[in-house]
């Protein structure tokens, strides 16, 4: 078990130095997800009260577009020179190695929910009337969408055309997360009058069923 | 040490290896030669546990490598230099180093005195230690990739093409490493089309056709 934490953790923080160095996140991916908020202002009229009923939709609409960019970043990262060769010849469990990843997309998605968050507060006037419930969504969700994204991150790979074959195998996959996420924002900022937490109760069982399929799925997947 | 019977590996569908037999005594040294398409990286890949065989046994280093969980285990034990460096280009020399290093299953950070140590075998500079890996030329990225496997000090030293994209000096490096890890007590095997150049590192040329041991001047 010390093993399997010790090479997951390595992964993970080579990931994060890896994204801390190239900034794709901080000067691309960010500004990204600003920029779709801002563009679904003008698509639907620049009227806050619709901006505001909308705004849950609209936030993880713009976390998923995120996320793409991020697993792909992160499935390229070992593609580029050979890396993943490198990984399956250490002779490291293939679940660390899946957890590993899912944990450095689960910190930069974190990242960008932070800062849509601020968004949605500025541009649209959003208020937090349930901070627990929007951070147990955030965390919940991001956890789904990172295990998901990984594991069909390395999915996409193997066949080869990953760049446009990734959105069309994962957001699909993703509906029930947007969905529940959606509805628990509903929640949390006021929109309307639906339990929030009985919508987290299906993230939760989302994002255990992510993790431990993924865990067992990415062996098979990285393996040729 | 390693002992192939019949082995058979496939590339896809098509068979890259269609029976080998091979031994290789600890602490040799073999040559491996052929045209392209000959199986050689497959044999090295094979050897190394990232392929499982099709058909016949593979034995290295006392693993059974017909099973998953056996070429799992064998991975910590073998050094594979293969075509590309498996190197990330955002981390620094001495970052990558370290990584895989600590990846491979080195219990305890690799000292800074071991990586420097590791890349001044392979001729490189301590001011590239810094340096980001987008930085260095071709060669220098081959050596960096070449210290990876030095810091980890596996038993079995798989090289494919280790000249390949090194200057004069760079060749002369790897040759002494070569011969550094056979003094060391490892097992080494080369693949390599520089005939005349790898001779010299031992007499045992294992020359590879169609997929099948064409010549073994052992044998």
């Amino acid at each position: 078990m010390n093993r399997f934490l010790a090479d997951a953790r390595l992964v993970a923080a080579k990931d994060l130095r890896i994204e801390a160095r190239s900034r794709v996140v901080l000067n691309q991916v960010a500004p990204f997800a600003l920029l779709v908020l801002v563009l679904f202002g003008f698509a639907l009229d620049a009227d806050q009260r619709t901006l505001r009923a909308f705004a849950p939709g609209l936030f993880w609409v713009a976390v998923l577009l995120c996320a793409l960019l991020a697993v792909q970043r992160s499935v390229s990262v070992e593609q580029a020179d050979g890396a993943l060769t490198g990984l399956r010849l250490s002779g490291m469990s293939p679940a660390a190695l899946f957890v590993g990843k899912a944990a450095a997309v689960f910190v930069q998605l974190v990242v960008l929910e932070v800062l849509l968050t601020a968004g949605i507060i500025v541009l649209y006037g959003s208020e937090i009337e349930q901070p627990l419930l929007l951070v147990a969504t955030g965390v919940l969700a991001a956890v789904a969408v990172a295990c998901t994204g990984t594991l069909y991150g390395a999915l996409a790979s193997g066949l080869g055309v990953r760049e446009t074959l990734l959105p069309i195998l994962l957001l699909p996959v993703l509906a029930p997360v947007l969905i529940g996420a959606t509805r628990a924002f509903d929640d949390a900022l006021g929109n309307a009058a639906v339990d929030g937490w009985a919508w987290l109760g299906l993230l939760a069982v989302f994002a255990v069923v992510a993790t431990a399929g993924g865990a067992l799925a990415h062996g098979a997947l990285v393996e040729e | 040490m390693v002992e192939l019977n019949a082995a058979v590996a496939l590339l896809g569908r098509f068979p890259a290896l269609t029976g080998v037999d091979l031994r290789i005594e600890p602490g040799e040294t073999v040559l491996l030669q052929g045209p392209n398409g000959a199986g050689k990286t497959t044999l090295l890949r094979l050897c190394a546990g990232l392929l499982a065989p099709e058909s016949g046994s593979v034995t290295v280093l006392g693993h059974d490598l017909t099973t998953g969980p056996e070429r799992r285990a064998v991975r910590r034990r073998v050094g594979l230099l293969g075509h590309s460096t498996g190197l990330y280009e955002d981390l620094t020399v001495a970052e990558n180093v370290r990584f895989w290093a600590r990846v491979a299953g080195l219990d305890a950070e690799p000292s800074v005195e071991r990586v420097v140590g590791a890349l001044q075998r392979l001729g490189l500079d301590d001011g590239l230690l810094d340096l980001p890996v987008h930085r260095l030329s071709a060669g220098q990225r081959r050596r960096t990739s070449l210290a990876a496997l030095v810091v980890r000090r596996p038993e079995l030293w798989l090289l494919d093409e280790p000249h390949a994209g090194l200057d004069q000096a760079g060749r002369n490096v790897v040759d002494t490493l070569i011969g550094d890890a056979v003094a060391a007590g490892g097992t080494v095997v080369v693949s390599s089309h520089e005939l005349e150049r790898v001779r010299s590192l031992s007499p045992r040329v294992v020359t590879l056709a169609g997929g099948t041991v064409h010549r073994d001047t052992n044998a």
